[in-house]
């Protein structure tokens, strides 16, 4: 744990300095950038709830990914399951019945979610578990398939005429905004999701060290074999891991469909697919860690468009990518130290 | 025409080769770094990089060639990175794909919103504008242009360079056995390490030279335009068995579905969607294929892992 906190931090000075770097080499001062980006995200209440908002979808993402990464698999497609899950929540929550009570419809959309995302999972999973195939492949060819698929079934008809958006939602499928509850968010985009997304988290971080299935799940990760030997369904527990992840992905639809959008377009929601492997990695099965992941790669996002008259805001997905690599280069780093000093001790 | 008649055609033809060079760079790549022993799912990103660098030296200096050396350095810089993270650091190849995949993917938007204030596309460049004379129809003129362009003879080069290398000299013996062995090659006193960095180094280069042909092609660089054909080419080279000139043959054979998908625009018996996915879904298919086909081809047995601690 202490190792894992070391990292963290050299990974986010590594990502300072990076920030620093570019900012300077586009010929701005990185302090007033700093400053800037400060200002806009956590500087008022309205960048606050920005920063909320953007973090929602990568709290939920990240917790998938980091669902299928406790059993050792990397799931690149919650891209596209997230993209499924919410074109199917956008359709069946816009076909019910005008005046459908929130307590019927909210539970029913989600479910339809989770089931769509669970779904578009259940391809890779059973290509990992019956045939072996690697799922960084098969998952990025499932966004691919997606993306045409969501286009098909939106040029079906699906669509209103001369758009890529879907029918607005009956109004018993809405998530409620955070605005509602406390004022001084008006404005912002963050709903009563992030609130479900903090909840599940927790609950995630805690079923790996307290439920079978979760320990279970986390022991196949760490060694397959031995766990076979245990009699541990190893093949089941990838997928079952594998379509739990698609199926989470599938509620971050909450936040964009339910919560925000009341209706689905193409193209809403991307990017929180690849957002989330920032925040799993960086989480690693924690709950706690994997809010406050989100949190700073929200505070990225929101940052990115408060700078960005300034700084082109792509400069954000340059410094989640160096997150993830230092964090990972300083953890294996402090695990080879680690290796060192016990081999000096016991050999 | 006929949709057997479309299918058959030269323009077809042409268009499969067209499309199959960056496949096959990139395949090149992945036999290059994973005959060594590091997994490589970097190549998308190293597609991009070079495809930006080679678009945007070929814009500062007017020359198609400088573009297409820069992108070969590129590919190789970005390349080495990743070696430097696996072979050496010991970062999980995975891991360290990804980051480096989301680096490019920000990186070349930022660079290009920095450059040419856009984060879509660059300006249009020339490209190596291959003059074809005489009276040969539309089809059959791209199909010469395409067979003598300097990208695609580099490829068919690079390929046979690699074929040399890895089974004729005593180099390639080496990170083969790096990617057998790791252990067994140190023993034997194969700097493990720094030969595996250096394949994946000269893998990245050959992927570069496919990232050029990817922008070139399309006369511009656009953000995203590697779409997925890192991974198609992974996957052919795992289909392939791990061996060069297979991946290049499952390379073409994956072209030809994106080949498909040009030929086919005009028609509107099936809709367009439908023909985009080909490629991803024969992708899946051949995933299964070498699922049920074990043993056809094993994998080097040393991939993603090291020596004990040194």
């Amino acid at each position: 744990m202490k190792a894992g906190l070391l990292a963290t931090i050299c990974g986010l000075a590594a990502a300072w300095i990076a920030f620093c770097l570019l900012v300077w080499g586009f010929g701005e001062s990185p302090r007033e950038i700093a400053g800037q980006l400060f200002e806009g995200t956590w500087g008022t209440a309205y960048g606050t709830g920005q920063v909320l908002f953007k973090a929602t979808p990568l709290l939920l993402t990240g917790v998938a990914i980091d669902l299928a990464l406790r059993a050792g698999l990397f799931n690149i497609g919650a891209e596209g399951q997230l993209a499924v899950a919410s074109l199917a929540a956008a359709m069946v929550g816009s076909h019910l019945p005008e005046g459908t009570s929130a307590l019927y419809a909210l539970p029913l959309v989600l479910l339809v979610a989770a089931f769509a995302g669970g779904l578009w999972a259940l391809v890779p999973a059973v290509l990992r578990a019956r045939f072996g195939a690697h799922e960084v492949i098969s998952t990025i060819m499932m966004n691919r398939i997606a993306d045409a698929a969501i286009g098909l079934v939106l040029g079906l008809g699906f669509a209103l005429k001369g758009t890529v958006r879907t029918q607005g939602l009956a109004a018993g499928a809405h998530v409620p905004r955070l605005e509602r509850f406390l004022p001084s968010l008006r404005g912002s985009g963050v709903s009563v999701a992030l609130v479900a997304g903090v909840v599940l988290a927790l609950f995630v971080g805690w079923s790996y060290r307290r439920t079978r299935f979760g320990r279970e799940v986390s022991l196949v990760g760490m060694n397959p074999i031995a766990c076979g030997a245990e009699r541990i369904p190893v093949r089941w527990r990838l997928a079952q891991a594998l379509i739990l992840s698609g199926a989470i992905c599938g509620l971050v639809s909450s936040a964009t469909v339910l919560g925000y959008k009341g209706y689905f377009e193409q193209g809403l929601g991307a990017g929180a697919g690849f957002g989330g492997l920032a925040v799993a990695l960086l989480g690693r099965g924690n709950g706690v860690g994997l809010v406050l992941a989100a949190l700073l790669f929200g505070t990225l996002q929101q940052g990115g468009l408060a700078i960005n008259a300034y700084v082109p805001m792509e400069l954000m997905d340059v410094i989640q990518g160096v997150v993830i690599t230092s964090v990972a280069l300083a953890d294996a780093r402090v695990r080879a130290v680690v290796m060192r000093t016990a081999k000096g001790a016991f050999g | 025409m006929t949709f057997g008649e479309t299918v058959l055609s030269v323009t077809m033809l042409a268009q499969t080769v067209r499309m199959a060079v960056p496949y096959a760079c990139a395949a090149l790549g992945g036999v290059w770094s994973e005959r060594g022993g590091v997994v490589n799912i970097a190549l998308e990103g190293t597609l991009l990089v070079s495809g930006l660098t080679a678009v945007a030296v070929h814009v500062a200096t007017g020359s198609a060639a400088a573009g297409a050396l820069a992108a070969v350095v590129a590919g190789g810089a970005f390349a080495l990175v990743h070696g430097l993270l696996v072979a050496r650091e010991r970062v999980d190849a995975i891991v360290s794909g990804i980051a480096l995949n989301l680096v490019a993917a920000g990186g070349t938007r930022f660079v290009l919103r920095s450059l040419y204030d856009s984060s879509s596309n660059s300006p249009s460049v020339a490209g190596f504008a291959v003059h074809v004379g005489g009276r040969a129809s539309p089809a059959m003129s791209l199909l010469l242009r395409t067979l003598t362009d300097p990208l695609t003879i580099l490829t068919v080069v690079a390929t046979a360079v690699t074929l040399f290398t890895l089974y004729r000299t005593r180099f390639g013996l080496r990170v083969r056995a790096c990617g057998e062995d790791p252990q067994a090659a140190s023993s034997a006193g194969v700097p493990v390490v720094p030969v595996r960095v250096l394949a994946v180094t000269i893998g990245g280069m050959m992927c570069g030279l496919g990232g050029a042909a990817l922008a070139f092609d399309q006369h511009q660089f656009q953000s995203g335009m590697s779409g997925g054909r890192g991974f198609i080419a992974l996957a052919a080279v795992i289909l392939s068995g791990w061996r060069p000139v297979r991946a290049v043959l499952a390379c073409v054979a994956f072209a030809a579905l994106d080949a498909l998908q040009i030929v086919l625009q005009d028609q509107s018996r099936i809709p367009r969607e439908v023909v985009e996915m080909f490629p991803y879904a024969a992708t899946l298919a051949s995933l299964v294929v070498i699922g049920l086909t074990r043993g056809a081809g094993r994998p080097p047995a040393g991939l993603g892992r090291h020596t004990e601690a040194a």
